[in-house]
């Protein structure tokens, strides 16, 4: 016999069953049974989403689908012809890249995406390791100091500490034993800038630490990467193997008297650890907790030995430098902030990834320029850089410079290179709740303002969400924030409430809506939004009604439904699957 | 290494390996395999690759691999090198594309236009 439809169904086996029976009882139920066939086939793309499943002749293409999806399929595509929209498969759009290159300047990643990393041959044709060479031949190193320092560079950890001065404390600490270490314990969310070039060009990191190592007279390095970058360890791994068969790690490097070698240490996550104190206990082996300071790393750090700890980005740099010259990477960037950073573009953009970009470049040519504008065209919010240390950057400072200071003048920190793009549709109040919980959750425990006081400040957080913020919190919040910031010993706690503090400074009518009026403004804050029906719009095809998973829409047929706010839960199904867009959110 | 005379002399060696006509042969196929290209399935596009080689029997094709090139929207990203001709770069290249890949611009010197980045 002909069947006019066929659906087939692919998924793990038990929940592709439930849909299965799910269709073919709904399709006996209406009588299509010899009409419509149900099939079921392994893998029917690439990509699996859930159980998913193929109306033929016209290939609706459904994911994700529970078997009351299958059932609502089965009324409106099968029996109705209608297919649903809600449940379609659609692939993200995506505009094609005319030039992929806009603005970026590549100097740490020059040759990430173009070398294969695991050939040490590779990076040495593009110079690798022409500029340790150089070092060690010809410069001594006060030489290597003044040109980093004619370069400008600063520390490309967020802080931004020039980095001659850096290596300067340490080889000027008496000590007979010092050590390099590189960070690369990279954890704000969404950023992975250090990753990408530790996987990409794991030789340029190692020539820096060298450089450095010579300079500062250090004869032993660590690498601190955390076990979440298992293909950077590997491949750092690799590269640290061939420098040594090749002479540029050992004994006598270059012919000269100069000796180093390079270990991997695995950090376990704690975001804590990318603070210097915290990070050099952990690599002794012990918890990763910060300490006071001085005495500063470069007087006594690894060990109790002075010891120089620069970021992966900063450490990539050297090696250009010393090769091309410190006037050209200073002929980059602003006044104060030399040279590109690396920037890892995500949230509400469209182009994301990860981009290099001279300093000084405005945000909006980041967002409009690199990254291709706000997804879905929608109106641009704010920008959150340096993770959930930094802060947001209002749509009216969109034309702001990129360098540390400016970014430190609006609330915000330059911070590794993270850049979270927010739209129209973000609840500012929401987010900081998100960032403080990051925050709450890393906090080492060791100073009790950041250990109590994030937890106090993130649990107002979430009584404003949840429709339960009183008169005074928003005055709470930036009080205790201040005593969080001035009573922690590391970045952590004094970072943490940055993005609240940003957020109040530049969005506090948001709050106060969510306090006072009890409206979350982009309506994001399930306590504080009511799904309705208007009327004039409503069909009362009782769609909405069948589909409510609390049974909290009510009304006749052909008539206009009602939800009842009471037992209404918000998940927003009803505004899915209405044919006529009639549900609207307040 | 004892001198940057002996530098040098490796980097002659690698640049001279890099041309294709130096190591005899007619193509060179990157994939991208850092962990963005990896989590979007750059490995199993990079056993495609080479099994389809292999099932070709085709020996003079260059496979390597290379990091993150900053378009992790458009991993795996797969690049195709014919001669001394530039490199072009595929998105979205997931295994079932890459016998067509191969076939068409590996073998036949025609580069599929619909799935370049940056046409």
């Amino acid at each position: 016999m002909a069947y006019r439809a066929h659906v087939i169904i692919s998924g793990t086996a038990e929940e592709t069953q439930q849909v299965k029976t799910a269709f073919v009882d709904t399709i006996d139920a209406l009588g299509l049974a010899g009409e419509v066939d149900v099939q079921e086939a392994v893998d029917i793309t690439v990509a699996p989403r859930g159980v998913e499943a193929i109306v033929y002749p016209d290939v609706t293409h459904y994911t994700d689908l529970t078997p009351a999806d299958a059932q609502l399929i089965a009324e409106e595509h099968l029996y109705k012809g209608r297919p649903v929209e809600g449940l379609i498969f659609r692939e993200r759009e995506v505009e094609p890249l005319d030039t992929p290159a806009t603005k970026e300047v590549r100097v740490v990643l020059r040759n990430v995406g173009k070398i294969n990393p695991e050939n040490i041959e590779e990076y040495i044709a593009e110079d690798g390791y022409a500029a340790l060479g150089k070092a060690l031949t010809e410069m001594t190193p006060d030489q290597v100091i003044a040109e980093l320092k004619t370069s400008g560079l600063r520390g490309r950890g967020g802080a931004g500490f020039p980095a001659w001065l850096k290596w300067t404390f340490a080889r000027q600490a008496p000590g007979d034993q010092k050590y390099v270490i590189c960070n690369g314990d990279e954890g704000d969310p969404g950023a992975f800038m250090n990753r990408r070039v530790l996987e990409g060009d794991p030789h340029s990191v190692l020539e820096g630490m060298a450089i450095a190592a010579y300079v500062v007279g250090a004869n032993q390095g660590y690498l601190y990467v955390r076990a979440e970058y298992p293909i950077a360890i590997h491949t750092l791994r690799i590269a640290i193997e061939q420098a040594r068969e090749y002479g540029l790690l050992g004994q006598n490097i270059f012919g000269t008297d100069f000796s180093f070698d390079l270990e991997v240490r695995m950090g376990a996550g704690a975001f804590v650890c990318g603070e210097e104190t915290a990070l050099m206990q952990s690599v002794e082996g012990k918890r990763g907790q910060p300490r006071t300071r001085p005495p500063f790393p470069a007087v006594s750090g690894l060990f109790g030995k002075p010891t120089n700890i620069n970021n992966v980005e900063t450490y990539a740099n050297v090696p250009q430098i010393l090769l091309k010259g410190g006037e050209w990477f200073a002929s980059m960037g602003t006044e104060k902030s030399k040279g590109t950073k690396t920037f890892a573009i995500a949230g509400k953009v469209k182009r994301t990834g990860l981009i290099e970009v001279p300093l000084g470049i405005t945000v909006r040519e980041i967002v409009y320029d690199v990254g291709g504008g706000v997804l879905n065209d929608k109106a641009f919010k704010a920008v959150q850089t340096g993770g959930p240390l930094g802060g947001c950057i209002p749509e009216k400072h969109l034309d702001l410079p990129v360098e540390y200071e400016s970014l430190a003048s609006v609330g915000s920190a330059m911070g590794s290179g993270g850049f979270i793009v927010m739209d129209e549709d973000t609840c500012m109040v929401d987010m900081a709740r998100f960032f403080m919980e990051f925050a709450q959750e890393e906090s080492c425990g060791k100073c009790v303002p950041c250990r109590v006081g994030t937890r106090r400040m993130l649990e107002i957080l979430e009584s404003i969400c949840a429709g339960k913020g009183q008169p005074g919190d928003i005055e709470r919040l930036e009080a205790l924030g201040q005593y969080v910031k001035l009573g922690s010993l590391c970045g952590l706690g004094q970072g943490a409430p940055n993005p609240i503090l940003s957020m109040i400074k530049h969005f506090r009518e948001e709050y106060e809506a969510h306090i006072y009026d009890k409206k979350c403004p982009a309506k994001v804050c399930r306590a504080l939004i009511e799904y309705k029906i208007d009327p004039e719009t409503c069909i009362g095809c009782t769609r909405c009604a069948r589909n409510c998973p609390v049974a909290a829409i009510t009304g006749a047929p052909r008539q206009p439904h009602v939800i009842d706010p009471e037992i209404c839960i918000r998940c927003g199904i009803c505004a899915q699957v209405c044919p006529v867009d009639a549900v609207r959110v307040e | 290494m004892k001198s940057l005379e002996e530098l040098q002399k490796i980097k002659e060696r690698a640049l001279e390996r890099r041309k294709l006509a130096g190591e005899g042969a007619r193509a060179r196929v990157v994939v991208a395999m850092g962990t963005c290209g990896i989590a979007a399935g750059a490995r199993d596009t990079m056993s495609a690759v080479l099994g389809e080689l292999e099932k070709r029997n085709i020996a003079d094709v260059i496979v390597t691999q290379t990091g993150c090139i900053g378009l992790c929207e458009y991993e795996p990203i797969v690049q195709v090198q014919i001669g001394e001709q530039d490199m072009v770069t595929y998105g979205r290249i997931s295994p079932d594309r890459v016998a067509t890949l191969i076939e068409k611009h590996v073998l036949g010197g025609n580069p599929v236009e619909e799935w370049q980045v940056g046409k």
